[in-house]
């Protein structure tokens, strides 16, 4: 068993590496000092300085905004694509709810920016902002509810249509008891995936709208204070309880992310 | 007769409207947020530049106004090799960056897809624990980890200077961007490859074992060829994305450190030259089709092995 020690050694190593990097931007939330350099003592003061934060808790308050809109919309639309995948073949639905999950996503960033501006005419800011984030949400939902669909026997659909059910009636009372835990399991990734959102929100914001990634990110271009590791801390606690919720929801919807 | 045939046509019918009003909205709302912007930013890219950014008018009748399409922002993208040097850096970083997520999740996957059931979910979990966090924190902890005062830079440092070489800084280097670049995207090389392991028959090794097999063996002929279609998906999971990517080389590189991504950007948010920013998005767009295309191929020409 040799060869199963030097396994476990490297899986463990890479675990460490894994974790290390969060444990210390936690732990450092924690310092009684300036710099992230060494332990001084405890203290809760980087979680006051955040409290007292006006700007971050008026960016704290948009990012949730933007995640519950855009999220229930992804959530709608991202449903029945997933079911329309599921159902009928329509080659452009499935190429274009799972491009923008494949693709880098600074390409729909400024596309988008490109599009609000040239087209549209639209000043950037929160509408910009929600609109991007259901486009790159749809196809997650689509993707976790589809997965779903492709468990269910056939035969249940079948049965309720010889049974004289009308479309809405088969959805009503089979699809949609069936698909639920998947539905909402897709609407709490896509309000997790809207929260964390650096990269696309980046790009369709503009000046006006703050989000937190978009302050987080400016205040680490700037100045690393340890309010950095305090906001860092509780988001991870945020998101962590998201993830954990759909995990309760859909046990294989974590899987069918990657 | 007559009133089955009004039946079918109404039944066939609901079923018309029922694909539309559930295919539609979706259709719809991708068309113009995902097709249009898409269509949009090729367009751009044949453009000339706005006098104060943007774009030139597609007409004018104005003399002297630049508008109309032109071929002139490709050209300017081949006449200087930097932009090809940028594109054949991200190649070279995102190659990189595969292997080592490559090297560090093989193990890992392997431990997991050899662990007894039940255990299984768990350390799954514990893998892609850390996307709870959110992408800039995980960034920003490399910051602290790498930054001159931590206890890697002091030890490393320390190390150099016994030898009386100069220290090295470790943060805003291309050896950080790396770094974090491995980080964010390792636990998408560990899933596909842990899902392909997974699948793997154990008697396959059994009987390599009885047929006098050695470990090495074991593993370089069956069960590293077994997992080719693991491997190809995680990394083009992982290629892809490192490809594009602006926030890592913006937050932990150099001011040497840029990559596509960051030059996309300087186009769009900088100096606002739209039209050649739409150019390197276009180029951009190509390869990671390019990649996605290659390994599709190459993940066919393995199928025999599964």
């Amino acid at each position: 068993m040799r060869r199963g020690w030097r396994l476990w050694a490297a899986a463990l190593s890479v675990y460490a590496f894994l974790y290390l990097p969060l444990a210390v931007v936690v732990v450092y939330s924690f310092n009684d000092s300036r710099l992230n350099a060494e332990w001084i003592g405890f203290t809760l003061r980087w979680y006051e300085v955040l409290l007292h934060d006006r700007e971050m808790l008026l960016a704290a308050g948009n990012s949730l905004f933007i995640a519950l809109v855009s999220s229930l919309a992804a959530t709608l639309l991202g449903t029945m694509a997933g079911m329309a995948m599921h159902r009928y073949r329509i080659r452009m639905l499935a190429f274009m709810v799972l491009t923008p999950v494949a693709m880098p996503e600074i390409l729909l960033g400024v596309s988008l920016l490109l599009f609000f501006i040239q087209v549209l005419n639209l000043t950037l800011g929160m509408l910009s902002i929600v609109l991007a984030h259901i486009t790159f949400s749809i196809g997650f939902v689509a993707v976790i509810v589809r997965a779903r669909l492709a468990g269910v026997e056939e035969s249940l659909f079948e049965a309720a249509r010889d049974c004289g059910a009308s479309q809405w009636q088969t959805f009503r009372h089979i699809t949609l008891p069936l698909i639920l835990p998947a539905v909402v399991a897709g609407g709490l990734m896509a309000f997790t995936l809207s929260i964390d959102d650096f990269v696309i929100t980046f790009f369709t914001a503009g000046v006006g709208v703050q989000t937190l990634p978009l302050r987080i990110y400016s205040m680490i271009k700037i100045a690393v204070t340890p309010e950095v590791n305090a906001v860092s801390t509780l988001l991870m606690l945020l998101t962590l309880t998201l993830i954990v919720l759909a995990s309760r929801f859909a046990p294989d919807a974590l899987k069918g992310k990657a | 007769m007559a009133p089955e045939m009004s039946e079918k046509t109404q039944s066939s019918r609901a079923t018309r409207l029922a694909r539309w009003l559930v295919s539609g909205p979706p259709l719809l709302f991708l068309a113009v947020f995902f097709l249009l912007p898409s269509a949009i930013m090729v367009l751009a890219s044949f453009r000339y530049p706005g006098e104060f950014g943007g774009l030139a008018p597609l007409f004018s009748t104005v003399p002297g106004v630049l508008h109309g399409l032109t071929f002139e922002t490709y050209q300017f993208f081949f006449s200087d090799i930097i932009y090809v040097q940028v594109f054949l850096k991200s190649f070279l970083v995102a190659l990189a960056t595969t292997l080592i997520c490559l090297l560090l999740a093989y193990p890992l996957a392997l431990l997991i897809a050899r662990s007894p059931k039940k255990s299984r979910d768990l350390m799954v979990l514990l893998v892609i624990l850390p996307f709870a966090s959110n992408f800039l924190v995980r960034v920003y902890a490399w910051m602290i980890l790498l930054g001159p005062q931590a206890a890697l830079s002091q030890a490393i440092n320390a190390v150099l200077a016994l030898f009386g070489l100069t220290p090295v800084h470790l943060l805003f280097s291309p050896f950080a961007v790396l770094v974090g670049m491995v980080y964010v995207h390792l636990p998408f090389m560990v899933l596909p490859l842990y899902t392909n392991l997974e699948k793997h028959d154990p008697m396959l090794l059994d009987a390599a074992q009885d047929c006098g097999a050695n470990a090495w063996q074991r593993f370089w002929r069956i069960t590293f060829p077994l997992s080719m279609p693991g491997i190809l998906s995680g990394a083009a999971l992982v290629f892809i994305p490192v490809l594009g990517m602006f926030a890592i080389p913006d937050i932990l590189g150099g001011t040497g450190d840029m990559l596509i991504g960051n030059l996309i950007k300087e186009q769009f948010l900088g100096t606002r030259d739209w039209p050649f920013g739409s150019t390197l998005s276009i180029m951009l767009t190509l390869a990671v089709l390019a990649v996605a295309w290659l390994a599709a191929r190459l993940g066919r020409g393995g199928k025999y092995y599964a």
